[in-house]
């Protein structure tokens, strides 16, 4: 059995972990940095992820892709609140929004594909081996569709994902594995763009979810949000320039509010700098005043912690523990609410950041047949029904309650010889249709009888993952009938092979990216050491080695402009050869100074 | 989306739980084995072990006919010992859960998933102590033949009455006296509270009604005479319910009328 890894596809951030001899552990990059940003960038030269990508972002803000998990499983309607905020262009196909870069447009889960791959590649990399398997973490609050459209990203990536996990349950893994906790413990999770609340009982390495609640579209990006007006607005007013148009600037204004949110959680006070076209924009801000900023969003994660309370029949009191999970949740302001509203000082020995890729880790050891110690019991965050008449949602199955579950619904015609009954799959908590999500409608086949004859028997059963699956059966004739869903918001199969077979040209062009950005660095490397190394050596060698040094890292310095990295690599090749007779006697030459040296303090000792 | 197709999930391998009440088809009286089958699907040879093949050790799926009592091993009693009901779901779902054959074949994959799904819908059931008796008369008394669509005639003119001040609050909402609003909500949350005392009083009643169910059960008496003596007790029970269903509605309606 080929190794299973945890995946945090988050918001902001995503990280890739992996159990290293019964301990989950997060894999870093080559300089130890374990978080990739999630932020795709579309280069002339193919694409770049994470770090280079959050570089591009100010540099070139309209083919830069960035918070995409908002995207997932959504329609255009559904965003159209942010849609200002976003500076590419949006528009819709099938339900699915798509995402203009230039010629071409991605669908929300071919852009975390993106994502998805630089993680596997990294792992691959660190653990020197194939990775096909991963269990992929959601907002516990995300419905069928964000659930559906996160598997696709895995697909296209080329992994085959085991297993969607709620983050809160993934963090309570991670965390009630490590302190061995037992009792009944809340997890507060507040990302970069999704909130969610957890109730877990945990019992003799059970993990039962009680209750879950939360809000998909409130989280860290929001706070930057406001304090990003409050300055944009500012700078307009005071500068006379129209930040509005210059989205490379709202750019700069977004990483700099965010770094003086992330400030204000250590410091009380903190300076705001914007480099301008005619100047510099200072703005001092204090924790008190962007405390009050965003104090209704804080507010507003409460009433989702107290209906989940509510559906898991506590009292605030009853909870053992509090624990909190994502950056947000290093707000001093977040902590105190959180503390006011359980009455318990919240926990956070845990890296916030990264306690969720170990809980995907712990679950991808279990799926892995490695822990028979542990079992996670989660459940469905939102209510499944159908459309019935006068527009109204009828509950089939009811949120929080445990996976997998199913329910049947007997289906009969109206009018005589009818054959076939519109089924319309809603998922939510309010009375009518149009206020719930629409997740697929699919057509019943219905035999041609008298009307109410005929009795088709459907069965929704909602996974592990949280994903439904229906089924049908003829009462009459005990035969399984096959159901063609057509989903509202989703990828159809033929489009997810598409996205699949696309993902390997993007592959090939990732790859050309990645060779010429690695011979170019190398290049420039080897001209400044060179140069370094002339100055040093400028008594040592001939004028004549000096020129021809000079012409050879010139060519270099022409060559590594280029996109053709065999003809960078050629003039690497070229350089050192031409400056190996330099080494060599700069070599010497330190060789000598060591030995002085030494001999030196052996002197003096 | 919605994964389009499962074939394997076909009734024929496994049970699944009706979760509406309308078409749920009781099975009364008998005590079925656990398993349905004695064959194993898979190496065709006689099952020995609870829920694993003995011979191949392949989970078998639980039997279409078993109720959720006798999934959890437990007399049709209503008093139950929900500790001892937490602790077989926790072993119960430790042998079905999906989590432990994510590395097994397509087939038992299914089984697992169907029987976790069926396990999952007892546990709820039984855990909750009017969904269980709920569960009960149905189980005991069949297809539900004498639900009261109307309510009780006592309710009645209380609930007309409410229905007309909850409505008139509406209206006031927008632009009102707020004296007239406050009495009026006042008034309202005094019902809800009348209300929600009547809902106490039902669910105390209901409980008497338990310990007469479970005494009746644990007799040896002659059966046609305690079949008699448990239909008149399911019966009470039935039209506590019902309603208690009423009350249960008006006071969560109160609730979202007045905030």
């Amino acid at each position: 059995m080929s190794r299973i890894v945890g995946i945090d596809l988050g918001t902001t951030n995503s990280l890739i972990a992996y159990m290293d001899d019964g301990a989950p552990r997060v894999i870093p990059n080559p300089d130890g940095v374990t978080k990739v940003p999630s932020i795709v960038g579309m280069t002339d030269n193919g694409l770049i992820v994470g770090d280079p990508a959050k570089a591009h972002l100010t540099r070139d803000p309209a083919r830069t892709i960035y918070s995409v998990k908002r995207f997932m499983g959504k329609g255009l309607a559904d965003v159209s609140d942010e849609l200002k905020y976003f500076p590419y262009t949006l528009h819709e196909k099938n339900g699915v929004i798509r995402i203009e870069i230039g010629e071409k447009t991605y669908s929300p889960p071919q852009v975390s594909a993106m994502i998805l791959k630089e993680l596997k590649r990294r792992a691959e990399e660190f653990l020197k081996e194939d990775i096909s398997k991963a269990v992929i973490t959601v907002p516990a609050y995300f419905n069928d569709s964000q659930r559906q459209a996160t598997k696709d990203a895995g697909m296209i990536a080329g992994l085959e994902v085991l297993r969607i996990i709620n983050e809160p349950t993934a963090a309570a893994l991670a965390y009630g594995l490590q302190k061995k906790t037992q009792g009944i413990i809340a997890i507060y999770d507040l990302g970069g763009g999704t909130f969610d609340i957890s109730i877990l009982k945990l019992k003799d390495g059970i993990f039962e979810v009680l209750a879950t609640n939360g809000d998909t579209h409130l989280g860290g990006d929001d706070f930057d949000q406001r304090l990003i007006d409050v300055v944009v607005q500012e700078i307009t007013d005071t500068q006379g320039i129209n930040v509005q148009e210059q989205p490379d600037l709202v750019q700069v204004i977004r990483m700099e509010a965010e770094r003086a949110k992330v400030r204000l959680s250590e410091d009380t006070e903190t300076t705001l700098v914007v480099e301008l076209p005619n100047g510099k924009y200072e703005k001092t801000l204090t924790r008190e005043a962007v405390e009050s900023l965003v104090m209704d969003l804080v507010e507003r994660t409460l009433a989702p912690c107290r209906s989940a309370l509510k559906d898991a029949g506590l009292q605030a009191h009853q909870i053992d523990e509090v624990v909190l999970v994502g950056g947000s949740t290093r707000m001093p302001l977040v902590r105190s609410k959180v503390e006011e509203l359980f009455g318990t000082q919240p926990h956070s020995e845990l890296n916030p950041d990264e306690v969720v890729a170990l809980g995907a880790a712990v679950q991808a050891d279990i799926l892995g047949g490695h822990n028979k110690e542990i079992l996670l019991l989660d459940v469905t965050p939102l209510s499944l029904g159908i459309e019935t008449m006068g527009g109204v949602m009828s509950a089939l199955i009811r949120r929080n309650t445990t996976i997998p579950t199913s329910a049947k619904e007997m289906f009969t015609t109206y009018v005589d010889g009818q054959t076939s009954v519109d089924i319309h799959i809603l998922q939510g908590e309010r009375e009518l249709v149009k206020d719930n999500r629409s997740l697929a409608r699919f057509q019943l086949k219905m035999p041609p009888l008298p009307a109410g004859v005929p009795r088709v028997e459907v069965t929704f059963l909602i996974d592990a993952n949280g994903i439904l699956h229906v089924t049908a059966r003829d009462i009459r004739t005990s035969e399984a009938q096959s159901v063609q869903v057509k989903p509202s918001h989703g990828l159809s199969d033929d489009e997810v092979e598409g996205m699949i077979r696309d993902s390997f040209k993007f592959a090939e062009e990732d790859i050309k990216t990645r060779q010429v950005i690695e011979a170019r660095t190398e290049a420039n490397a080897i001209i400044v050491a060179t140069q370094k190394a002339l100055t040093r050596a400028s008594n040592l060698i001939s004028d004549k080695e000096k020129s021809g040094i000079q012409r050879v890292m010139q060519q270099l310095g022409e060559t590594q402009k280029g996109d053709d990295h065999r003809a960078i690599r050629a003039g690497i090749a070229e350089a050192e050869k031409e400056t190996h007779h330099l080494a060599e006697v700069l070599m010497d030459a330190t060789l000598k100074e060591a030995l002085e040296s030494k001999n030196v303090s052996e002197f003096v000792k | 989306m919605v994964q389009l197709t499962m074939p394997e999930l076909s009734e024929d391998l496994f049970p699944m739980t009706t979760h509406h009440h309308h078409h749920h088809e009781a099975v009364a009286g008998s005590r079925e084995l656990p398993m349905a089958r004695s064959m194993c699907w898979h190496c065709q040879s006689e099952v020995t072990g609870e829920y694993l093949c003995g011979q191949c050790v392949k989970v078998q799926p639980l039997s279409k006919e078993l109720d959720y009592f006798a999934c959890f091993k437990i007399p049709r009693l209503l008093n139950i010992d929900e500790q001892q009901l937490e602790q077989t779901y926790h072993e119960l779902s430790r042998t079905f859960h999906p989590d432990f054959y994510s590395t097994k074949d397509e087939s038992e994959k299914t089984i697992s998933l169907g029987n976790s799904a069926f396990l999952n819908s007892a546990y709820r059931t039984l855990k909750d102590p009017i969904q269980r008796v709920e569960y009960l008369i149905r189980l005991e008394a069949g297809a539900v033949k004498d639900i009261r669509s109307n309510p009780p005639a006592d309710l009645f003119e209380e609930i007309l009455e409410l229905q007309e001040d909850m409505e008139s609050f509406r209206n006031l909402s927008s632009d009102a006296d707020s004296t007239e609003q406050a009495n009026l909500r006042q008034k309202l949350q005094r019902e809800r509270e009348h209300l929600e005392a009547r809902q106490a009083e039902m669910e105390k009643a209901l409980r008497a009604k338990y310990h007469e169910w479970d005494t009746l059960q644990s007799q040896n008496a002659d059966p046609g005479e305690a079949r008699d003596q448990k239909n008149a007790v399911l019966r009470s029970m039935q039209e506590i319910l019902s309603n208690r269903t009423y009350i249960c509605n008006m006071v969560s309606e109160l609730f979202e009328t007045t905030g």
